[in-house]
């Protein structure tokens, strides 16, 4: 792998048996170090990143994880948190001379309050059991990453997890009232809680979505909403992209914000269309599906003025589903995307860039041209409502240099989602996979204000070092202050 | 020179980063202000230097179909919502003026006020908080240095989220020059259903199980006395016209309880509304307290507070208390008692100096709350004794 990892510590790596020893004598049966049953930690959803660990642990308890960081705090050794290991940025990358702290034992549903309409869970509990452990009331946890089957709440709060529906729901962050942490002292702390507003500063919302750079979240406390009574889609076709996003557009200057509204190019639509058999139609450039949930004429009425402004702007297919069924069938297609785009290629690499929407047939066109000079395929899935693209690259692993040009073609594709106003991942986190590109959205004064929160948090720079900075300063560096007494820069300017 | 109790405008971005580095190497503090409708917040600060940020007005970019508006600061609060309803948007948390609830003439809220001040009312039980709306912004820290954090699109997760701990710090962190919000359309219609005679727990109940119903209600509010009729709870529903018209007869009777129900008309909901939003019911009081806490423990809070002779009245479904108390009673130790915590918004200067403005956090939140300060503003320049 290419990437630029910080130095390994070898001494660290030589104390490899000491330090499983002293992690046993405080989770006894939850420590691996034998190398074969490291293989399945050493990466997560980036797959092309690999590094088995120095040791995992896998603690039950929120004092276990206390004294786990502690321990490893006063022994100096890094550690990396990890929920389901689904992360797509290689937010949960494992280190040569770190600890992997898996938090996927600690999965118990803790309390479900419908006066307060929240369910407390432990960090491993995964996104859809938290839907499973209240449906049965009517209610139901509103991010929906796609990987919800298998991803941990622990994992969405650290990534700050989308999914379809967040442009009605929100992302995590919208969605988590408060969380139980551990510091990288192995200090227990709570922020937030259920009520709406922090008393003081809002740290929670520091912490959601900090890719386990802060803390270790050891409980969470999610809103709960109630199960819409309907939910019905629309399936329509354009015969450009710039049809389809002009009528996306027209939607939400309609006043309509759709529960879900995706869309697909054409080489996405045909490996969909090839793969599960949908029923979407193949002489369309743009592919549209807009979901609207709530009760039954609310859906009628907005489905119809839907039906009316794809029209207008020339939709070739328009079709409503008529039952549960056929909902579901025209979701099939775009769920299995990434899947059937899959078959086109040995390997693809998924992106996850965001773009003011009004740019999207610009951004298109570009990224058509690129891959003709990369010589390497693209199909492109895009949550049309927020703007948030995935372009899907097609390589070969096995024949050399694909994927350094896999990865230099999605740079570049985002280093256009910044040129064009827009921002470098909307739901899949930094993590290591987009760390070095950090500096094409944010200037180096603008990171050391965020790493000076990473310093609030852990001065140590122990948790999860690597991710997300191109570069981690020292702490005591960038606590400098550039202004000292009498001293002020620019003495030329006027003064107050 | 920057002395105490001075008021300085700086006319643009360099002005006002050279200021705050005066600041930071003299140890001056500044005190930032928009509008100055929420100045008698906190503990007056005589050794603060006041910035008055009016120069920093006006909007900067407005895409309603992207919903997304990058405004300046001092744009007035009333600027930016005719802006936004000439396009039938919104704010979604529904932010308003304090001016009146100090005596102050309505009309000079900023944005960058409301934001610093994480300033909501009744849909944020629904649509969320400032918090949730805020995508970007570009500010001055305390260490005279200009940075952006966030970004202009509506679904960002790229780098810490300095946005969230910018809403609500106050102007302690940092001086904002540019914010960028979410938007949303508007309701086309709006709707009030009343139900009369609860006491706090069946209000409570009867709020839990509306906004845990499919009929959504976006607001949910209980007044224990409203000019002598006894008890009003109030749900807020909002949308299509022919929802509403649905939801609304389906959440009458799902609250039809032998209660007493009707829905209002709009003059009168319109008016209840505002009155839960900006406390007008205990404005008269000596003292007034903000308390957030689980909707759960609201009721046993509510009847802690009538024993106590206070006045009372619950917005975002029991979340959010307004109280309205004599000078001595220490609503905040009650707070505490029902896992709540309490701000004091309004009383006379004695009763300031003497308490501390927010709820103390556990120690060690607040430790590192002051670790965060410190790693925006390490001179301590910002308001660093508006909330002592």
């Amino acid at each position: 792998m290419s990437l630029a990892m910080p130095p390994v510590c070898s001494a660290t790596v030589a104390n490899r048996k000491e330090i499983a020893a002293g992690l046993r004598s405080i989770v006894p049966d939850g420590v691996i170090e034998i190398a074969d049953e490291l293989k399945p930690y050493e990466s997560d959803g980036l797959t092309a990143y690999r590094q088995p660990p120095l040791v995992v642990v896998l603690p039950e308890t929120t004092e276990q994880v206390s004294r786990v960081l502690a321990w490893c705090h006063r022994e100096g050794i890094k550690v990396v948190p990890r929920g389901a290991g689904t992360s797509l940025s290689g937010g949960a990358l494992p280190l040569a001379d770190g600890v992997l702290l898996g938090l996927a034992r600690m999965n118990r549903v803790l309390d479900i309050d419908y006066v307060d309409r929240v369910a407390v869970v432990r960090p491993g509990v995964t996104n859809l059991a938290v839907t499973g452990a209240v449906e049965g009331e009517g209610f139901y946890y509103a991010p929906d990453p796609s990987s919800q089957i298998a991803c941990t709440i622990g994992g969405n709060v650290a990534e700050n997890s989308g999914g379809v529906h967040c442009l009605k729901y929100g992302l995590t962050t919208n969605n988590v009232l408060g969380v139980e942490m551990v510091l990288a002292d192995g200090e227990i702390i709570r922020l937030g809680g259920r009520d709406l507003e922090a008393a003081g500063l809002d740290l929670l919302g520091l912490v959601v979505g900090s890719e386990g750079l802060l803390g270790v979240v050891t409980e969470v406390t999610v809103r709960i909403l109630p199960t819409p009574e309907t939910a019905r889609a629309i399936l329509l076709g354009f015969p450009t992209t710039r049809a389809a996003g002009d009528c996306v557009a027209q939607i939400i200057g309609e006043g309509i914000i759709p529960a879900g509204m995706e869309m697909m190019d054409k080489p996405a639509t045909h490996a969909a269309e090839a793969f599960v058999k949908a029923g979407y139609p193949l002489d369309v450039e743009a592919l549209l599906i807009v979901e609207v949930d709530g009760p039954p004429v609310e859906c009628d009425i907005l489905l119809e003025t839907i039906a009316g402004i794809a029209a207008a702007h020339g939709a070739t297919t328009s079709r409503i589903s008529q039952n549960e069924e056929e909902r579901l069938r025209f979701w099939a297609g775009r769920k299995a995307a990434f899947p059937a785009v899959g078959r086109l290629a040995p390997d693809y690499y998924c992106m996850d860039g965001t773009i003011p929407r009004k740019r999207l047939s610009e951004v298109l066109e570009r990224m058509a041209e690129l891959s003709r000079q990369y010589g390497l395929g693209v199909a492109n899935v895009f949550h049309a409502g927020d703007g948030n693209l995935h372009p899907l690259i097609l390589y070969d692993a096995n024949q050399p240099g694909q994927l350094e040009k896999a990865e230099a073609f999605g740079a570049d594709i985002l280093r256009m989602c910044v040129e064009v106003g827009g921002v470098l991942t909307g739901e899949h986190g930094v993590g290591v996979e987009k760390r070095d590109l950090m500096p094409t959205m944010f200037n180096e004064v603008d990171l050391a204000h965020q790493q000076r929160i990473k310093c609030a948090f852990d001065p140590e720079l122990k948790l999860n070092p690597g991710k997300v900075f191109p570069q981690l300063h020292r702490c005591a560096e960038l606590g400098r202050m550039h202004v000292h007494k009498g001293q002020v820069p620019f003495p030329d300017l006027p003064r107050f | 020179m920057l002395s105490p109790e001075t008021t300085v405008r700086p006319a643009d971005e360099d002005e006002l980063r050279h200021l705050v580095a005066e600041a930071a190497a003299s140890g001056v503090p500044l005190e930032p202000r928009g509008g100055g409708s929420k100045q008698d917040i906190g503990k007056p600060d005589r050794s603060a230097a006041i910035v008055d940020l009016s120069a920093f007005a006006g909007v900067i970019d407005y895409e309603p179909s992207e919903l997304v508006l990058t405004v300046r600061p001092a744009t007035r609060l009333g600027d930016v919502e005719a802006l936004l309803d000439g396009h039938q948007q919104m704010l979604a948390f529904e932010p308003w003026d304090h001016g009146p609830l100090f005596g102050r003439q309505a009309g000079t809220a900023t944005i960058g006020g409301i934001v610093a001040a994480a300033v909501a009312g009744p849909r944020r039980v629904s649509a969320g908080g400032v918090r949730d709306h805020l995508l970007g912004f570009s500010a001055i820290s305390g260490r005279g240095e200009t940075f952006k954090a966030g970004g202009k699109v509506v679904k960002n997760v790229t780098g810490y989220d300095l946005p969230k701990v910018i809403s609500g710090s106050w102007g302690q962190l940092a001086i904002m020059t540019e914010l960028t919000l979410k938007v949303v359309p508007k309701p086309r219609d709006t709707r009030t259903i009343a139900v009369t005679g609860l006491d706090p727990d069946k209000a409570v109940a009867a709020m839990a199980r509306a906004m845990g119903s499919r009929m959504a209600p976006s607001a949910a509010a209980h007044l224990p006395e409203t000019g002598g009729t006894g008890p009003v709870t109030l749900l807020r529903l909002e949308g299509f016209p022919q929802s509403v018209d649905v939801r609304a007869g389906q959440l009458v009777e799902l609250l039809d309880d032998g209660n007493s129900v009707e829905q209002l008309d709009h003059a009168l909901a319109g008016s209840l509304w505002a009155g839960v939003r900006e406390a007008r019911e205990l404005a008269g009081s000596d003292v007034l307290w903000r308390v957030h806490l689980a909707p759960s423990r609201a009721p046993a809070f509510a009847r802690a507070l009538d024993a106590e002779g206070a006045s009372w009245c619950l917005d975002w479904a029991g979340a959010q208390v307004w109280v309205g108390a004599a000078a001595p009673l220490d609503v905040r130790a009650l707070a505490s008692e029902h896992e709540g915590h309490a701000m004091l918004l309004r009383a006379p200067p004695a009763i300031l100096e003497q308490r501390p403005i927010r709820q103390p956090e556990a120690p060690a939140v607040a430790a590192l709350s002051a670790r965060v300060k410190q790693a925006f503003d390490p001179a301590g320049i910002l308001s660093p004794s508006r909330f002592g």
